[in-house]
């Protein structure tokens, strides 16, 4: 048994990485996940990916935004101290919509990129999980789980095929640890 | 699928040779990858000079209170809030870019959203130091926030529009600068897999992890394109609300409905003259021409003079209106702007902003980049005085004649707006440093469908209507800096 943790199948253009996806599937190898400088339009359907529910997210938490609004300005100007400004009704709701707008945008905004990073394991400080420092350059990197994917030399030969620039074989999953 | 190509009659929007996704990376990251030059610091030296004079300044108005500024007890507001507005409406203009146009899919904003992006946050910080500094005791600045408190408690008047401008600017802060630092994610992780030692580490810490993985991007994307949905309303919202600090007063001259489209269309026009101030330079010092290309520059000028435009029907619009209410004092206002002791700041904002822009009607001039530079600086010009003909020509001559005034600013005030602009040019050209100034991303994206070389390739192929081919190549040698060597393809 080798030491080889993931294959690394490198490309140099995305559609060749597409296309190498293609070829991995057709022959029931399993792809760990793929690494690119820039989003690929359509790979998430071709590797199963389901939608992302980060709208979803992003509504109930602008939201909460509007109904935080809503409760503290009425809180505040029709209970807390109801002032009378020129007789007119305290509950004055059309000069609420502005901030209950504001307060809505700033909501969904910071809660959904707050569980943006949550849901990735972003944080600042944390350490990268890179597998190849190319992969945020110029290389598109499929990695494939060596140990779950034991016919290492078919594998090679597919990635070749494909269009693959470079193979390699590592031992360490994350190249980024010092 | 990232193999789409458009249409060959588009513009491209990478020009030269040989680029490569890695050629992207190497061009872009050229100026935050090496000791600066020359240009840069002397640039850096100047606006910090200006930064100094903005802290002295600043600080002399916090000792000294503002009665150390020019305003008097009929024009209490005039350089503030001029310069306050004036920075607002410039940040504007990065949303715009960043946010609608991303929503209408303009991918020509992939190469110049950074940036603008960056002016509008420092922008923003200019025109928050406004509010923080025209308050006179600003240490009391929590007391336009509805925090509970030692006096009931007694709340904010959440029915003023100081009150919703408060929510509104700082929502826009800070909408802004999660958008801004988002986007900013992979290209510091690009940074941080290049770099060695120190910088690797700094720049891992600001990569919050980044690794590129497909989920990544998927997320990525989907927050990308909710962060604009949700700024396209916030920008115009923060605009209208600003134009509300007027307009729901019963000053005449202010007392308008028009102001909040008005002042929406003018900070855009605003915004996209100091995009195009800072790009024009940023594009020639950092050899970015591949990137921002004549095409970017033509459609941003098209912009000012549609933006110009409306702001000019804006102006036509309130003199035609103070004379159709029948109202006098209305009127007056107005016959005061136009003709009135300030009569020169009204035609230099008429000239500035709705008769020079209308040059750019010529594609000769529109694609000129000197001239676009120089109007780029005239339509700022126009901008500020148009601000402050709205706020000092209808202060200093109120209901009551005896108390009409000129306004004259001091040093004090002189000091803060140039030392402003000193903050901005300091923060700006520390980012050309640290950051990259292009979205390399998003750039990389547009590779294979809009490049120039991709275009050629098609050409080469005969992929491509002749005729079509021939145009592309004409346009290209007719208005770009770049040569296309048409009579190489003419073969084809």
């Amino acid at each position: 048994m080798s030491n080889i943790k993931y294959i690394l199948g490198h490309f140099e253009d995305p559609d060749d990485l597409m296309h190498g996806i293609d070829k991995l599937q057709e022959n029931s190898v399993s792809i760990y996940d793929v690494y690119t400088p820039m989003p690929i339009h359509g790979i998430e359907d071709k590797l199963g990916i389901k939608r992302s529910r980060l709208g979803k997210v992003a509504f109930g938490f602008g939201l909460t935004g509007t109904i935080t609004a809503i409760s503290m300005i009425t809180y505040m100007l029709v209970i807390d101290w109801p002032m009378n400004i020129g007789g007119k009704p305290h509950f004055a709701f059309p000069d609420f919509i502005p901030i209950m707008f504001e307060l809505t945008v700033l909501f969904a905004a910071f809660g959904m990129v707050g569980t943006y990073f949550f849901v990735n394991h972003m944080a600042p400080g944390r350490a990268p999980r890179v597998m190849d420092l190319r992969a945020s350059n110029d290389r598109f990197v499929i990695a494939i789980d060596a140990r779950t994917n034991t016919s290492h030399d078919q594998i090679d030969n597919i990635l070749k095929e494909a269009g693959a620039v470079e193979i390699k074989h590592n031992e360490r999953k994350y190249v980024s640890y010092e | 699928m990232s193999s789409h190509h458009e249409s060959i009659l588009r513009e491209p929007l990478v020009t030269g040779e040989n680029i490569t996704y890695s050629k992207v990376t190497e061009d872009i990251l050229v100026p935050v990858e090496n000791k600066p030059n020359k240009a840069w610091w002397i640039g850096f030296i100047v606006s910090a000079l200006g930064a100094g004079l903005w802290v002295f300044s600043v600080s002399w108005t916090f000792w000294f209170g503002i009665g150390e500024w020019g305003l008097n007890k009929t024009v209490g507001w005039a350089w503030d809030i001029t310069g306050f507005v004036w920075w607002v409406g410039i940040g504007h203009a990065g949303t715009l870019i960043s946010a609608v146009l991303l929503l209408f899919r303009q991918n020509w904003r992939n190469s110049i959203n950074r940036s603008a992006e960056a002016m509008t946050i420092f922008a923003v910080i200019c025109a928050a130091t406004y509010i923080i500094s025209h308050m006179g005791r600003p240490w009391l600045f929590t007391w336009a926030l509805p925090l509970p408190n030692q006096f009931g408690s007694l709340w904010v008047n959440f029915n003023s529009p100081l009150v919703w401008d408060v929510f509104a600017i700082s929502t826009y802060f800070s909408v802004s600068l999660v958008f801004w630092y988002t986007g900013l994610l992979p290209d510091i992780a690009t940074i941080r897999d290049r770099a060695v030692g120190t910088r690797r580490r700094v720049y891992s810490i600001l990569s919050f992890g980044w690794n590129g993985s497909v989920k990544t991007w998927q997320r990525f994307e989907l927050v990308s394109l909710i962060l604009a949905g949700v700024s396209t309303p916030l920008v115009l919202s923060v605009h209208t609300i600003v134009s509300m600090d007027f307009a729901t007063s019963l000053v005449p001259g202010w007392h308008t409905t028009i102001f909040p489209p008005y002042f929406v269309a003018g900070a855009i026009f605003s915004g996209f003259a100091m995009v195009q101030t800072l790009l024009l330079i940023t594009r020639k010092v950092m050899n970015f021409e591949n990137y921002i290309t004549m095409f970017h520059i033509e459609s941003m000028n098209k912009i000012i003079i549609l933006t110009g435009s409306i702001v000019g029907v804006a102006y036509l619009t309130e003199l035609f209106i103070a004379w159709y209410s029948g109202v006098e004092y209305e009127q007056y206002a107005f016959l005061n702007r136009v003709s009135g002791p300030y009569w020169w700041a009204y035609w230099i904002m008429m000239t500035c902003n709705v008769i020079s822009p209308q040059l750019f009607w010529f594609k000769k001039i529109r694609t000129s980049i000197a001239l676009s530079w120089i109007l780029s600086i005239v339509v700022n010009i126009g901008m500020w005085f148009e601000r402050f003909v709205i706020i000092v020509t209808s202060l200093h001559r109120d209901y009551l004649p005896s108390s009409w005034v000129m306004f004259y600013p001091s040093w004090v005030d002189v000091g803060v707006f140039i030392g402003s602009i000193g903050v901005f040019f300091t923060l700006f050209l520390l980012f050309l440093r640290v950051l990259p100034a292009i979205a390399m991303a998003e750039v990389k994206l547009l590779l294979k469908s809009s490049s120039d070389q991709a275009k050629r390739k098609l050409i080469a192929e005969k992929a491509v209507d002749s005729g079509e081919a021939e145009y592309y190549l004409e346009s290209l040698e007719k208005y770009d800096s770049i040569s296309p060597k048409v009579a190489e393809y003419q073969k084809v």
